[in-house]
């Protein structure tokens, strides 16, 4: 918390612009340490158990696999020899030390947004961290995505450069929460869906997105699949303690909480919440026909459900909060894509420990108990009762997230 | 030769209550602790999930979360006559193995010793006078009173969350809670849980021959709470899985349950598990310990170098720790003299089968501390003139499960196998149930640990050596409470009820509990005692066994839990508050 009052006090106290002979001054590195917490550099770039920074992090990506770079102030194989002109652009950008291409797993797609100030603080900030010498192969990409040529092309389609302009129609925390959301936390490279290219699709922002074996779910206002039943504080509760009325945060939501968003301000979280609230995307999607509650499938379903589930989801679907979650109403059960849902029920998760939500209960696994069939009757049963509506989940949807959580890593 | 490592603040042997509270509160003073467990990481989530563990094979019958024999026993004889031998397998009571200890396999049941039994000796003798005792008998008052001790009660009730109703807030009697006991600061943390029918039968006999019935204190939480901790605990099922299982339902309150999820985020805090500590080191002196020495599961010697060393393994393996430490004096029963391992002492506990009429009690709609209680024949809440014993207990309708294995309720005479005994079990199964008492278990000058001269651990070390029996004082009160028990048990009607007061002599083969006390007893005379008023050695001064069973001078009618981590928490303020201050012996 003093470390978030010292940020606070930072943003007050800062007025002139960074420049290169005040990158020692305090007020300036503290406020990269803040940003480079709202921009959780440190989930990529620190692998786990390794140096900060120190880079080593395989992300999968769907064309492959990249690794992040060693960005501490080791002059060799890190980023000390970097001028202040290289590292903007490399954060703003996507180019690197001599203009060498970046892969947009680096989110420069959104940190385009930042100002200039911003990005020199996150810069004096790493300036200070442990130099460590860890040479790493960023570029781990089969043909033809191991050629950065063809980023001309992608950036050419996808990329969009420009600061964040802010919008005098609304309020100034709504625009800092607009500034957070669509720059410095790129909420959008895991919430956004994606083009064949990887790109984001530019008619559709967070309306959620397949990743790693998870959906990252729609955070737009969608009643009903989106967080438009949540209140401004139920977001807060979320962001600030990983868990709410509604759900418990896990999977990369588990560690994005962890490592940034428990650790943002009171007032960066409100803004965040404000501008998620009224962002103006997200006309509620087309809601599927409720499948009736007869059929053979739901029967078992619901024969399932109070065998398995009920003793902590409860008969009524609301769970308990900060322990179980809620179904009833819950956008990820009511998710068109099931992705989260299916792996949940299949392989477990655990939720995230806050300070102030230390607990951190698990869903167990359950595909060891259930086969195709009766996994695809109780998610159909679930997301089909307590005033929940969605599509029917079939035995070979188990089937398929059964063997692709088997080949995962 | 062991290798040494970096020097901590504090090193906690057992990582079950004692070890996590102590853990938690001088992780968050500031000191850098390292807790050693023998047996395995355990977590509710990950290893206790509802999805599998009601298997009442794999942990009540084959006992998965129990210490073996083979990873450590103790040998045993009913008296100094006979050659004690090695106990290979456990029945009688059943040690923990692991991260939680005997808070993962309890059953929640979350009792106050009375304000009359942190003086029970003064106070029998005040009132029976100083002849009404057995000679042989060892009780001894505690060197703390209840009023000491209240706060701390409150303390770990509240990190539980217990559940119930008080009959005594501040000296006002509440109705509905039980009358006898001592005062307390403030109601349970959560309402009572909801009572069976065998439950309400009972305590409307019980009401109706003038006894003040209430519900059995619970640590399986009849309501979703927050602890002190901010750990979240869930509302209990009523599965009827406590006892031998872990609760994944996050509703019985067990060290990883209520503390070690926010121990956990202490960076100064580190659990090093499967490795057992063999011994506390001293310094030339032996006024100093200066660390413990543990081995890990491949058999390599570790030396951990620590400040302070805080003994909270259970209850009989503190004992022997300190014999092979050699820190305090062994004790005697030939001579009396001597200390560690003195006044061991058990629980007294007998039943009252009844099968019912026309009833349907739906037992298997159960939990761990599940029942109506009445107090009435507890401690010196009656009068013993020409009774001919003093103690006493506990006694009412609970029953924790009807699990299908080993509920197996049939009448008298039915063969032990085949189609009637299955024809039996399902006739009677619905109508049966169980009433029992639980008492106290005073010590004695014949009932002691010490180590064995023959039989030898894995490792090499002597096994320790329990010498035990039940007498006649204990005996007769048993026989005594059992048939107060069948009396109001006879006013449900039953057409079978079979009482079974315990009788000696004690074995070791069928169940009765785990709640083995003394050896480390607390004291305030160092000729009758192993630590002070502050659980710490008198002999080593940074040494303390803060709050395991084996502190109790003697065991009262009730379970041990909740007067065991109340002396954790009553100990944890006695290091922060005046030992860190000033280390040295604090009497």
């Amino acid at each position: 918390m003093r470390r978030a009052l010292f940020a606070a006090i930072g943003f007050a106290a800062l007025t002139g612009a960074a420049s290169a002979q005040d990158l020692q001054r305090f007020d300036l590195i503290e406020r990269g340490r803040y940003l480079a917490v709202l921009g959780d550099c440190a989930a990529c770039h620190t692998a786990p158990g390794g140096q900060p920074y120190a880079g080593g992090l395989a992300l999968q990506t769907p064309f492959g696999k990249l690794v992040a770079p060693n960005i501490t102030p080791d002059r060799e194989t890190g980023i000390g020899n970097w001028t202040e002109d290289e590292f903007v652009a490399a954060m703003r950008d996507g180019r690197g030390r001599g203009g060498k291409r970046l892969y947009p797993a680096m989110p420069y797609p959104a940190y385009t947004k930042m100002t200039r100030d911003d990005a020199l603080s996150i810069r004096a900030y790493l300036a200070t961290v442990n130099p460590v010498s860890h040479a790493v192969e960023v570029n781990q990409l089969p043909f033809p995505f191991n050629i950065r040529l063809s980023l001309v092309f992608w950036n050419a389609l996808n990329f969009t450069p420009g600061r964040y302009q802010p919008n005098p129609q609304k309020s100034a925390e709504w625009n800092r929460g607009a500034y957070i959301v669509e720059g410095a936390a790129h909420c959008g490279t895991c919430h956004t869906p994606k083009t064949f290219l990887g790109g984001d699709k530019s008619d559709a922002p967070l309306a959620g997105a397949t990743l790693q074996g998870w959906f990252a779910p729609n955070i737009t206002t969608d009643p009903r699949v989106g967080i438009g039943g949540w209140s401004k504080d139920d977001l807060i509760e979320y962001l600030k303690t990983g868990t709410n009325a509604w759900t418990l945060a896990s999977g990369p939501m588990a560690e994005a909480v962890f490592h940034s968003t428990s650790k943002m301000t009171d007032a960066d979280i409100a803004a965040i919440a404000t501008y998620l609230k009224d962002s103006g995307v997200g006309a509620a999607a087309p809601k599927p026909v409720t499948v009736a509650l007869d059929g053979k499938a739901m029967r078992a379903g619901a024969a399932i459900y109070k065998d398995s589930c009920a003793a902590c989801h409860r008969d009524s679907g609301n769970g308990e909060v900060n322990l179980f979650p809620r179904l009833s109403g819950s956008a990820l059960v009511q998710s068109d894509d099931p992705t989260t849902l299916l792996r949940v029920v299949l392989q477990g998760s655990r939720a995230v420990s806050t300070s102030a939500k230390p607990t951190a209960p698990a869903m167990p696994a359950f595909d060891w108990r259930l086969n195709d069939d009766q996994a695809a009757a109780l998610l159909t049963y679930v997301r089909n009762s307590w005033g929940n509506t969605a599509s029917p989940i079939s035995a070979g949807s188990v089937a398929s997230a059964r063997a692709s959580l088997a080949s995962a890593p | 030769m062991a290798r040494k490592l970096p020097a901590k603040d504090v090193v906690i042997i057992g990582l079950g209550w004692t070890g996590s509270i102590l853990g938690y509160e001088l992780a968050k003073a500031g000191l850098d602790v390292v807790a050693i467990e023998r047996g395995p990481w355990r977590d509710t989530a990950t290893d206790f999930p509802p999805a599998y563990v009601q298997d009442e094979l794999r942990y009540a019958i084959r006992l998965d979360l129990f210490l073996r024999p083979d990873q450590e026993t103790l040998t045993f004889r009913n008296n100094a006559g006979q050659t004690a031998l090695p106990i290979r397998s456990f029945v009688s009571f059943l040690p923990g193995n692991g991260v939680g200890g005997a808070g993962v396999h309890w059953n929640g049941q979350t009792w106050r010793f009375l304000p009359t039994d942190f003086r029970v000796r003064s106070h029998l003798e005040e009132r029976y006078g100083k002849d009404a005792l057995p000679a042989d008998m060892t009780i001894q008052d505690w060197p703390l009173s209840y009023d000491d001790i209240e706060p701390y009660y409150d303390r770990f009730e509240k990190l539980c969350g217990t559940s119930g109703k008080a009959g005594n807030i501040r000296g006002v009697k509440q109705p509905g809670g039980n009358p006898f006991e001592g005062w307390r600061s403030s109601e349970y943390p959560t309402p009572p849980l909801k009572q069976g029918y065998g439950a309400t039968l009972f305590a409307e006999a019980a009401r109706k021959a003038g006894h003040s019935p209430f519900p059995q204190p619970a640590s399986n939480l009849s309501e979703a709470y927050v602890n002190p901790l901010g750990i979240k605990l869930g509302q209990c099922t009523y599965c009827g899985f406590c006892e031998r299982f872990g609760c994944g339902n996050y509703s019985k309150s067990s060290p990883q349950t209520c503390v070690l999820p926010a121990l956990l985020r202490f960076p100064n805090f580190t659990a090093q598990t499967e490795s057992e500590v063999t011994k506390i080191n001293l310094d030339g002196t032996g006024t100093r310990a200066t660390g413990v020495t543990y081995v890990d599961t491949s058999g390599n010697e570790w030396e951990q170098p620590a400040s302070l060393v805080l003994v909270c393994a259970f209850a009989l393996f503190n004992v022997r720790l300190l014999l092979l430490s050699g820190i305090g004096k062994p004790y005697d029963s030939q001579t009396g003299q001597g200390v560690v391992g003195r006044n061991y002492a058990y629980q007294t506990t007998s039943s009252v089968g009844v099968i019912l009429r026309d009833k349907v009690l739906n037992t298997f709609i159960a939990t761990g501390a599940h029942g109506m209680i009445i107090d009435d024949y507890n401690g010196d809440n009656f009068d013993h003139s020409g009774l001919g014993f003093v103690g006493g207990g506990y006694m009412g309708m609970w029953q924790t499960n009807a699990r299908p294995i080993e509920t197996r309720p049939v009448p008298a005479g039915t063969p032990k196998w085949g189609a009637q005994w299955k024809k039996a079990t399902a006739e009677t199964f619905n109508r049966a149930m169980s009433l029992g008492t639980h008492a106290s278990s005073y010590s004695y000058r014949d009932c002691y640990l010490d180590l064995d001269p023959t039989y030898k651990d894995r490792l090499g070390r002597p096994l320790m050596r329990m010498t035990f029996d039940f007498h006649d004082n204990e005996l007769k009160m048993s026989a005594y409470l059992t048939d107060r028990l069948a009396e109001i048990a006879r006013a449900l009607d039953p057409v079978e009820i079979t009482p079974s007061p315990r009788k000696g002599p004690y074995t070791i083969d069928i169940y009765q509990t785990t709640h083995n006390t003394g050896g480390t007893v607390m004291g305030a005379d160092p000729a009758t005692s192993v630590i002070n008023r502050y659980c710490q050695s008198w002999d080593v001064h940074n040494v303390f066994v803060p709050g395991g069973a084996s502190v109790f001078p003697q065991n009262h009618g009730y379970n041990p839990t909740d007067t065991v981590g109340a002396l954790a928490y009553w100990t944890a303020d006695a290091i922060k508050g005046r030992y860190l201050k000033n280390p040295g012996p604090l009497m």
